[in-house]
């Protein structure tokens, strides 16, 4: 195996690049539901688009809050979100961070930086106590923007999603038309949903059906 | 619907996002081989089902996914009070309106909720 897509750190630990070099064909967990179930197009009249943000790296990491605020800072510039429920971002919003539980956070950076992330912050964590997992294959990221927004997501979720009970920069782990997935809002006009794939083809026909109102438009 | 406050998120949540785990505040016996057959049946089988106050677990299964203590009132369903593992309980079988302020010394240590790892 070549150097760029194995890596033992110096703690002894392997690490694994899953998309090692972009001639290898990857598929988003939606593109099955794409052909099967369509993208209506975005048009005039829809008051709601979603984009899927396909192929990001998503990476979990556990362990004390400190010591992983500390490696991140180190990192990606930034630091771990200070409170539960919330996200932290970089100036460009590219590479962000959201808490998951008190030793627990989500960090979503652009497809393929994935992997060089991991192998810095077990560089810059040495011998801690923590995990770092490469979540990436497990999930997708669906953005909705559009006026009618909120609407769809009041039909979708009992959490409350009021702008005064959500305001930007929020995160949640919470159900989701009997499913679940995790809720957050970046910017002023748009939502993040992180969908686990064995989800998304359902929540994908679940938001087409709920926003026919709003002729929902899917962004390519 | 109940609207339950957990302890991690810092907020109230959905009673469909928890689920309840059972009663509350067993210890495991320190030495099992040293137990009785009745006692060591008494920690795996026999729960208490009380009809007023009682300390139940609930998990905040699609959240946090952390495990957390709840007091609640069997008779009419109210929740006094959520706190997280490792604490104990500010309302009681014996003080049904709260422990006096002499009563909540020393034991009470804040767990390194921010730290994650218990040390």
């Amino acid at each position: 195996m070549s150097e760029h897509t194995s890596a033992t750190t110096a703690t002894g630990i392997n690490m694994y690049d899953v998309r090692p070099t972009a001639e290898v064909p990857a598929e988003s967990p939606l593109a099955w539901s794409y052909h099967h179930t369509g993208h209506p197009g975005v048009s005039q009249r829809s008051r709601v688009v979603i984009r899927e943000r396909a192929l990001l790296g998503h990476v979990v990491l556990r362990g004390g809050a400190i010591v992983l605020d500390e490696a991140v800072r180190q990192v990606l510039g930034f630091g771990l979100p200070a409170r539960p429920n919330t996200l932290s971002q970089d100036p460009s919003g590219e590479r962000s961070a959201q808490w998951l539980s008190p030793d627990e956070w989500l960090v979503i950076v652009p497809g393929g930086e994935e992997f060089s992330l991991e192998a810095k912050l077990r560089e810059a964590l040495g011998d801690a106590h923590y995990a770092i997992v490469n979540v990436s294959g497990g999930q997708t990221l669906l953005e909705l923007e559009g006026e009618a927004a909120t609407e769809l997501l009041m039909k979708s979720t009992p959490y409350d999603v009021h702008p005064a009970g959500f305001p930007v920069g929020k995160g949640v782990t919470t159900v989701f038309a009997k499913s679940n997935l995790i809720l957050r809002r970046p910017a002023e006009d748009r939502w993040e949903l992180v969908l686990r794939r064995s989800f998304a083809d359902y929540l994908y026909r679940w938001l087409l059906d709920a926003s026919q109102e709003y002729a929902i438009g899917v962004d390519d | 619907m109940l609207h339950i406050y957990c302890p991690y998120c810092e907020e109230l949540r959905e009673e469909e996002e928890f689920h309840p785990k059972g009663q509350a505040h067993i210890t495991r016996p320190a030495d099992p081989d040293a137990c009785s057959d009745e006692e060591w049946g008494d920690y795996l089988f026999f729960r208490d089902n009380p009809r007023g106050i009682h300390h139940e677990m609930w998990v905040h299964a699609i959240g946090c996914r952390k495990f957390f203590n709840v007091t609640r009132n069997t008779v009419t369903y109210e929740i006094l009070e959520t706190y997280p593992m490792g604490e104990q309980p500010h309302f009681t079988a014996e003080y049904p309106e709260g422990k006096p302020a002499d009563q909540l010394n020393d034991a009470q240590q804040e767990p390194s909720r921010q730290e994650g790892v218990h040390v």
